[in-house]
């Protein structure tokens, strides 16, 4: 049954491109991979880091630097901005564990800041501006990323979208092996009753830290892929809103759920594309509405309302 | 000397803004990341007062005046912070204290996202201080604007007021016994949820009386609470929210600290409180004031 559920999803992967515009589908790649990296930390793992912008932001500003200026090549690009990713969330998770729950949300908040006075003042990060036309380069200098198929009239930058497709695929095997692992049952045991993990013999925090790590790396690898498909780093991608926009489509999507970031992903990239142009900047008073309404009245989300109907776990 | 007391004005507000959160946590146990969007509704309470409410109400001579607002701008957002705890927070408490942060988040997006759209992100100026509060009063050692004079003793009074009254009346009393046992505190007969109501209104009007002080000095702008909570957030991490007098301390310690990287490494100024909670975080992680758990 679960087999075929993700063979279905695999081959509506690869015919996306050809029935919805490329680039939306990668931005909405790029933002399910950030939400399931999140999910790992929030849903199995029971901490709310509200800094995960630092890490996709950060990741995002390093690869397009290394491919722009260094002349990397755009795995080796993505390749670097996931191992920052990786480090930055080692040096923010081993600060952040020491403080629970409440406290861990701000100290991510505050340290993510500091990530984003960083972009806004390095000399590298163009400021305000953020950094612009970022290469896409040749993957693994052979294949041209920017080579464009004309399918029935329409170019369509297949390249770029099964790369991006294929690491989507590599980093949320990556989460849906950690979930499954021992490794994570002793998560979700933290995540459930945390004294009790401690009194069974495990030290908390370094499980703590590793899911922090792997979480920060793949929400740095969905900024560095996100920069190559708009050839931008941007503040944005650094703020607090886009910290507060993942914690949303987790929440939305379900949390603690496989499929539910990716949904709430989904859901929240395709309402702030197609409303921003209807209602334009109140696109933020929307967002805060579905919070609070998420929050009050829908905290398992929908791919938890529907677990809860089909009585299986998802 | 002269921009550790321009950083002490800072501080008086990271004071009072940490204490209402510190007074929120204590009794919720949640922690109010509307605060920063309530400062900046207090701002725009005492600004539109003074500019647009007169011809709204088809007075246009009207203008509500500074000291007007400085209790208005507080009763209005309190009121809307008692709708905001009685239709929402309250169904929350059952449930882990994240939702009620998160909760608070959505309802900053929505006030900030809606004063964003009316309002230009740049800031406008509010000019209806008093006449006599114009110019610089010295201080021995410096030249001081006498506005910014008043907003650091009129803070420091609401601050150590408070203090005074949880720490040292029989009102306040109830209020700490609510904190430790709410349960308890409700079989002798006091009324713990109307307690909660009111705690949550009194702290969000703190903020807003800081939005109205703040808004002579800054501009106001639909973003100048967002800016604030996160420092102010920081401050809280360092301090610890289990101590009133605590986070009051912090704060102006910090605003100072503040104040004088300015003048030592003036690039550091936006980190520095950042970088302090770092430090904290490393040496004593349950913060200054802190109890360990």
């Amino acid at each position: 049954m679960n087999k075929i559920i993700w063979i279905v999803l695999i081959i509506l992967g690869l015919l996306a491109p050809f029935v919805v515009y490329p680039v939306v589908m990668m931005k909405l790649l790029c933002f399910a991979l950030f939400a399931c990296a999140f999910n790992l930390l929030l849903g199995y793992t029971g901490l709310l880091s509200f800094g995960h912008a630092a890490f996709f932001g950060g990741a995002s500003y390093i690869t397009g630097h290394l491919v722009k200026v260094s002349g990397l090549t755009p795995e080796l690009g993505v390749l670097a901005g996931t191992l920052f990713a990786g480090l930055l969330g080692y040096v923010i998770g081993s600060l952040a564990i020491r403080r629970q729950g409440i406290y861990f949300a701000m100290v991510t908040l505050a340290l993510a800041q500091i990530v984003y006075f960083i972009a806004l003042k390095a000399p590298f990060t163009g400021g305000e501006d953020g950094l612009q036309g970022i290469p896409r380069g040749k993957l693994f200098g052979l294949i041209d990323l920017n080579y464009s198929y004309s399918v029935g009239g329409s170019p369509l930058a297949l390249n770029l979208y099964y790369f991006i497709f294929v690491m989507f695929c590599l980093g949320f095997w990556i989460i849906y092996r950690t979930i499954h692992s021992p490794f994570g049952q002793v998560l979700k045991a933290i995540r459930e009753n945390e004294p009790r993990a401690v009194s069974l013999g495990y030290k908390v925090e370094k499980f703590k830290l590793i899911a922090f790590v792997i979480s920060a790396s793949l929400a740095g690898m969905a900024g560095a892929m996100k920069s190559l498909v708009f050839q931008l780093a941007s503040l944005t991608d650094v703020s607090w809103h886009t910290s507060g926009e993942v914690v949303l489509m987790t929440l939305l999507g379900g949390v603690g759920t496989v499929l539910g970031p990716m949904t709430g992903a989904f859901t929240v990239v395709t309402l702030q594309s197609e409303l921003s142009s209807v209602v334009g900047s109140w696109i933020t008073v929307i967002i805060g509405c579905i919070f609070v309404v998420c929050v009050l009245a829908f905290r398992r989300g929908f791919i938890g309302e529907l677990g809860r109907l089909l009585k299986r776990s998802l | 000397m002269s921009q550790v007391m321009l950083g002490l004005n800072n501080g008086v507000f990271y004071a009072i803004l940490s204490l209402g959160l510190a007074v929120i946590f204590g009794l919720l146990n949640i922690v109010n990341f509307a605060h920063g969007a309530l400062f900046m509704l207090g701002a725009y309470v005492a600004l539109l007062g003074f500019t647009s409410l007169g011809p709204l109400i088809g007075l246009p001579d009207f203008h509500l005046n500074y000291w007007a607002a400085l209790i208005v701008a507080p009763l209005v957002v309190g009121l809307l912070g008692i709708v905001i705890e009685r239709t929402m927070l309250r169904r929350l408490y059952k449930f882990d204290h994240l939702y009620g942060l998160l909760l608070t988040f959505g309802l900053a997006l929505i006030i900030q996202g809606t004063f964003t759209n009316f309002f230009n992100v740049s800031g406008d100026p509010y000019d209806a201080k008093p006449e006599f509060l114009n110019g610089v009063v010295n201080l021995g050692f410096m030249m001081f604007p006498k506005y910014r004079l008043w907003a650091i003793v009129v803070s420091l009074v609401v601050c150590f007021g408070t203090w005074y009254v949880i720490e040292r009346t029989k009102l306040g009393s109830y209020l700490r016994a609510g904190t430790e046992n709410p349960e308890l505190v409700k079989a002798f007969g006091v009324n713990v949820p109307l307690m909660i109501t009111l705690t949550y209104g009194y702290g969000v009007a703190l903020a807003a009386f800081a939005g109205v002080l703040a808004a002579p000095i800054y501009s106001v702008s639909p973003v100048m609470g967002s800016e604030m909570i996160i420092t102010v957030f920081a401050v809280v991490v360092i301090g610890g929210m289990g101590s009133i007098m605590g986070s009051i301390l912090t704060g102006l310690m910090l605003g100072m600290v503040e104040g004088f990287t300015k003048v030592v490494y003036a690039p550091a100024s936006s980190t520095v409180i950042f970088l302090i909670m770092v430090v904290v975080l490393l040496v004593k992680p349950a913060g200054l004031f802190g109890k360990e758990s």
